[in-house]
């Protein structure tokens, strides 16, 4: 985990590719793209994605598996290992290109500025350390050194996430699920960082620790001010957290947009079929279709829409081009239905 | 029709008899070393039943016991007391092989990780045609690969002699979840024990499997035992809902009515948990922070009184029966017995 490099030089980070970002997004990728070499050619997991994100906000990114979403995180954080490989763009964060960064200065960064938490806390966590070991750890990394500020610090922390600081000499087999996810956000929070990157941090648990999970990274968040990237393959989970949705697909943004907008009026099919895709628990039962067929293989290339083949509106224009990002109404989505759209219904 | 167990004495007229019922099942574990012995209660003392061609979604939190009773009515564990009937019959008198391998074969499993449970090594026709040949020795076994073919149009894996040549790994999730299905299917079975088959999947498959359950009941005659933590998939399919906290029922009926109108404080729980994206913006107010107990070595009183916001006196001195609280609605709840309005959550 946190490598143990106490004695780090000073942060040399404004390598010659950073220019000053002129808007105040603490994040802005632009153009990545992620290739992953295998034996058989190379496959396109991420395909050109741009967004932004402003101090405060919290984006969601949801997908069906295997459609980049796990990727594009991993390369925003600058975590892929081979045979997956940036091949494209930028990932400025606060003025810094963190694209082809040394590991000394992402150390720097790591955990102080930026946090990940991972899916599964069980295999995040080291087994063999208690919880407060693994956060003294992240804490040597970045020069805290004086025990009574570690153990002052570590007990903040879980306390922070509602867990009872006796726990820091726990390891991670005594906890339950719910609270090792905790211990990693607590993780996360040690140095109050300005950008907290979640994959899929609740999907091993059941509904009721889900939902009080959400409830305190939203608390957290709205007290500290980081921004979130969350990833998730289930958008109802964030439906009334995030600020704004993007749905990926085959490695591009389908549709981006305010999240309440695009659960209000989805325009792509795609997000139109995910809307459809989980039954409700109050009101009429409907019966429901899900989307037919399964993600394509992005090893094998096809003209025109990666979702044409799945897609209900699909048209002959569908299947020889590729679209761009169209704007609608407040939102964009990569669909043909909106090229030349100029507000109004479809 | 079928004989289950000969030997079995004579049981309620069956007339009135359900597909399987349960009478005071209890299952307990010895936990601990010699010095300290503990018992973990994971079922305590449950009685419900399972029509024909219905289907029963059981729910609950992680630890809850709803995994221990599939495995339980599977006979993958021996019961500490309590007997369940199947058919009329006792399981507990199942005394021969081929006792076990047909009420194995009127009852099968279908587990949650559709990556665990195939075999990798052989193509996917190996474990339904094993199944044929274990559970229906009468079929020639042009008979048994034409029956393997018409299992797998049944749950949708088409074109069949096709992808009965396909390995594990060719498949996606959802495709193995309808094998896993396929194969409890070629055995002709009555109740299929299903442990939440679609936790592992995406949302955008899910919906796919569950239309799938519930034309099996419909056109195949075959009830389901649905083990699930979402409630809203539950609603979509199951007839009848039983909720279980701690080993214990905490309320059942039928689902629309417990659903709109739950009385157990903790059905309340699980229903404002659960993610609804068509509701109001905003995040909820409850802050349940609570986990669901390890019941070890329990106290009279009721289960759920550490979390709930609702408890009387009562509560922490008798443990709560089920009881009727409505036609066909029952609830072990003290407040909700005793006629009062019960708003814990949501």
């Amino acid at each position: 985990m946190a490598s143990r490099r106490v004695n780090r030089g000073p942060l040399v980070v404004d390598a010659q590719a950073s220019m000053p970002s002129p808007s105040s997004a603490i994040l802005e990728v632009a153009d990545l793209s992620v290739e992953y070499l295998l034996e058989g050619g190379t496959v396109l997991a991420v395909d050109n994605v741009s967004f932004s994100l402003d101090p405060g906000e919290f984006v969601a990114v949801v997908g069906e598996s295997g459609c980049g979403k796990s990727t594009l995180l991993f390369a925003v954080a600058q975590l892929l290992s081979p045979p997956a490989e940036i091949v494209n763009g930028s990932v400025m964060f606060k003025g810094t290109n963190l694209v082809g960064l040394t590991d000394e200065s992402l150390t720097a960064i790591r955990w102080k500025d930026m946090s990940v938490v991972m899916q599964s806390a069980m295999n995040a966590l080291n087994p063999v350390k208690s919880i407060g070991a693994q956060f003294k750890d992240a804490m040597l990394a970045h020069d805290v050194t004086s025990k009574q500020d570690i153990a002052h610090r570590s007990a903040e922390v879980l306390k922070m996430v509602g867990i009872d600081p006796v726990h820091l000499g726990s390891y991670p087999h005594q906890l339950s699920g719910g609270m090792r996810q905790r211990s990693m956000i607590a993780m996360a929070m040690l140095f109050t960082p300005e950008l907290v990157i979640m994959d899929e941090p609740t999907s091993a648990l059941d509904v009721v620790a889900q939902r009080s999970l959400m409830v305190q990274i939203k608390e957290l968040q709205q007290e500290f001010g980081f921004a979130v990237i969350f990833v998730t393959h289930d958008m109802s989970l964030v439906s009334h957290f995030s600020d704004r949705l993007m749905v990926m697909y085959a490695g591009e943004v389908a549709e981006v947009g305010p999240t309440r907008k695009l659960f209000d009026s989805p325009a792509h099919p795609y997000t139109q079929g995910l809307m459809e895709a989980f039954p409700s628990i109050r009101g009429a039962k409907v019966p429901l279709t899900g989307i037919p067929g399964s993600p394509p293989n992005l090893a094998r290339r096809t003209q025109g829409c990666w979702f044409a083949p799945r897609c209900p509106k699909v048209f002959d224009r569908c299947r020889s081009e590729r679209p761009q990002l169209y704007p609608v109404d407040g939102t964009k989505a990569r669909c043909f239905l909106y090229d030349g759209f100029a507000g109004g219904a479809s | 029709m079928t004989d289950l167990a000969q030997s079995g004495t004579a049981e309620p007229s069956a007339t009135t008899e359900p597909l399987l019922r349960t009478d005071g099942l209890t299952r307990h574990f010895k936990i601990g070393n010699a010095l300290s012995r503990r018992t973990l209660h994971a079922v305590d003392d449950v009685s419900f039943s399972i029509g024909e061609r219905e289907i029963v979604a059981l729910a609950g939190e992680s630890g809850s016991g709803k995994s221990t009773i599939a495995r339980l009515l599977a006979r993958i564990y021996k019961p500490t007391s309590g007997e369940i009937y199947f058919e009329g019959k006792k399981l507990s008198a199942i005394r021969s092989r081929s006792e076990r391998l047909r009420y194995s074969g009127l009852a099968p499993m279908v587990f949650q990780d559709p990556f665990a449970s195939l075999n990798p090594v052989f193509r996917v026709s190996h474990g339904v045609l094993r199944g044929l040949k274990l559970h229906r020795p009468d079929l020639t076994s042009d008979q048994q690969y034409e029956e393997a073919k018409r299992v797998f149009d049944v749950v949708g894996l088409t074109p069949a002699a096709d992808v009965l040549q396909r390995y594990p790994h060719e498949l996606s999730g959802g495709q193995r979840q309808r094998v896993g299905f396929a194969q409890a299917l070629a055995m002709r079975p009555k109740l299929i024990l299903a442990d939440e088959p679609v936790s592992m999947l995406d949302v955008s498959i899910r919906i796919g499997l569950l239309n799938l359950m519930a034309t099996l009941r419909d056109t195949e005659n075959v009830s389901i035992l649905f083990i699930t933590h979402d409630l809203a998939s539950a609603r979509y399919i199951a007839d009848r809902l039983i909720v279980m906290y701690a080993g214990q029922i905490a309320e059942t009926g039928s689902i629309e009515e417990v659903l709109t109108n739950p009385k157990h404080p903790y059905t309340q729980l699980l229903l404002s948990a659960a993610p609804d994206p068509r509701a109001e913006l905003g995040v909820g107010a409850e802050t349940d922070r609570g986990e669901p107990p390890k019941v070890i070595d329990p106290t009279p009183g009721c289960r759920f009184r550490w979390r709930c916001p609702i408890a009387i006196d009562v509560c922490h001195s008798i443990t709560p029966q089920l009881l009727p609280i409505a036609d066909g609605h029952e609830a072990a709840c003290h407040v909700a017995q005793s006629g009062a309005e019960v708003k814990a959550f949501g």
